[in-house]
């Protein structure tokens, strides 16, 4: 044996375990100093009345996020019941029916630019093409504007999900005389559907703390409303204001908000996470 | 060839003249076979001989991958399935398959054998019931499986699920069984059993079985094919095709001297 070799690989090995280690310290440090802020100041900010009160006028004291937790569930809910079904049938015919096709790798091609596209972008395109002509901001054009960004999450862990199912399965489907829906739906569909309910979720942890296409589209809103055709208040963009701004409640109602974006997020990931092990330990 | 033929019995499958292609690749050459009805027909030679390939031209299973293509005559009871015509659902409904791997559809023991069932009869609740056990019994897995119909078949051991496998294609009542190396992921217990219900099942149906253990081909089989390089080399009588081949290629094969 050549000692010589051996503790050159030996330590060869120690530096690289060791360079490693540092990389993680250093980006979990950053998360966690993230956190540890977030919640210092978050905690500090939660009281009842974040869930009772409307988000306060200028200059007048206390005030809450009642109209932009409520704005925000709606516009997260209504872009996640618009982009589940399109995602997933996408999905599905991309995997399933699309293949190699031409108008399949077309589809793929824009999904991919989307789910990199800046979301200011699909913001302004909703703006342009919703807000400026009916010339009103609305809970409609933010809940599309949210959609437009959830879609190719959807689709694309569909397709990936569904391209994990063995052939072998399809085959056997075939093999009974299923037609070609059938088996698309009934079996692989089936087979991968703690992946898909987990790409929904991450695409609804996604766009629930997306800012920018809210901006001009939803807008916000300083009273409770629940009317879609009407600017909506939602989380990310009173945060957006509401820190900036010289007041201490509504500095105060920021951190609030900024927690329970984060805690929803927290949540939506590690469920996410649980029912895909699920699949796996199956 | 003549051997059916000589033994007067019924040809379910005639294959005549059978060249097979992946895309530039032939992989059969000029097949022509006999499977006899009601007998059970194995398909022996080495790794990449074309056994599982002819297998699967008989449900037409390569019509799901564009660029294989065969060419030639396969006819069912008279039909020629290699018909651009030929309805594939309903050729497969008649020409059931079993798997290397077991494949337990995602759903519970009960739905996996109603699945296919559902697609080609409407049965009251009842009958469903009387199908899935008839099956199950069939397949000699309702005393293990009875209690935990509700249950996924991905529960079941690999013997069972391969043994469900079987019972789903046997619940939609084809008149062919093709099975593709059906024991090479299983145990010696589980093969067992699997061998056993081929030799059941040949009561009703014809089958034909690819495997690379020819120890098998001559415990279960009444024909055997021997093939080799996409090429069909003998085909007889298994009692015969063993104990005296009349070609030295299949010789050097069964006894071990090459593959």
């Amino acid at each position: 044996m050549n000692q010589n070799l051996y503790r050159k690989r030996l330590w060869t090995n120690r530096i690289g375990i060791s360079l490693s280690m540092a990389a993680m310290v250093l980006g979990l440090s950053v998360l966690l100093w993230i956190l540890f802020v977030l919640f210092k100041n978050g905690f500090a900010a939660l009281d009842l009345n974040m869930f009772t009160q409307s988000t306060p006028a200028p200059g007048s004291e206390g005030g809450g996020l009642a109209n932009a937790i409520v704005g925000s569930l709606m516009l997260v809910g209504f872009a996640t019941l618009i982009s589940t079904p399109i995602g997933i049938l996408a999905g599905v015919y991309l995997a399933e029916f699309g293949n190699r096709s031409r108008i399949a790798e077309l589809t793929r091609f824009m999904t991919d630019i989307m789910l990199s596209a800046p979301s200011i972008v699909l913001g302004l395109f909703v703006y342009a093409i919703i807000v400026a002509q009916v010339k009103q901001f609305s809970g409609w054009a933010g809940t599309v504007a949210l959609a437009l960004i959830a879609i190719p999450v959807v689709l694309r862990t569909t397709e990936n999900m569904l391209r994990l199912v063995p052939g072998s399965l399809r085959e056997a489907a075939y093999a009974l005389g299923a037609p070609q829906w059938k088996v698309a739906t009934m079996v692989t569909l089936r087979a991968a559907k703690s992946g898909v309910v987990t790409g929904v979720l991450l695409a609804l942890a996604r766009v629930s703390g997306e800012t920018a296409p809210l901006l001009f589209t939803a807008l916000n809103n300083q009273f409770f409303s629940m009317d879609m055709t009407k600017p909506m208040s939602n989380l990310p963009v009173v945060i957006f204001q509401f820190a900036m701004s010289p007041y201490d409640n509504w500095i105060r109602l920021a951190w609030g908000g900024a927690l329970l974006i984060t805690l929803t997020v927290l949540v939506l990931n590690i469920l996410a996470r649980v029912i895909f092990r699920e699949k796996i330990s199956q | 060839m003549a051997n059916a033929q000589e033994l007067q019995l019924k040809t379910a499958i005639q294959i005549r003249h059978l060249n097979f292609f992946y895309g530039k690749f032939q992989g059969l050459k000029d097949i022509n076979l006999d499977i006899a009805e009601r007998k059970v027909t194995a398909f022996i030679g080495p790794s990449g001989c074309g056994k599982s390939t002819l297998l699967r031209t008989l449900n037409r299973m390569y019509s799901l991958y564009p660029g294989q293509r065969a060419e030639g005559e396969i006819n069912f009871y008279g039909q020629n399935i290699l018909d651009p015509k030929q309805d594939l659902n309903l050729l497969r409904a008649r020409v059931g398959m079993v798997f290397q791997k077991p494949t337990p559809f995602p759903m519970s023991i009960y739905d996996n054998i109603a699945f296919g069932v559902r697609l080609y009869e409407n049965l009251s609740k009842g009958e469903m019931d009387e199908r899935v056990e008839w099956a199950l019994t069939k397949t000699a897995l309702w005393n293990e499986a009875k209690d935990k119909l509700n249950q996924s078949g991905l529960a079941l051991s690999g013997g069972q699920q391969q043994r469900l496998c079987i019972a789903r294609s046997v619940a939609v009542k084809p008149s062919v069984i093709l099975l593709d190396e059906p024991t090479s992921a299983l145990d010696p217990i589980s093969t067992a059993k699997i061998e056993e219900l081929v030799h059941e099942l040949k009561s009703d149906y014809t089958v034909a079985i690819v495997t690379h253990n020819m120890q098998q081909a001559a415990r279960v089989s009444d024909f055997t094919a021997y093939m080799y390089l996409g090429e069909m080399i003998e085909f007889g009588q298994t009692d015969q095709l063993f104990i005296k081949p009349k070609k030295k290629e299949t010789e050097d094969y069964i006894t071990g001297r090459f593959g």
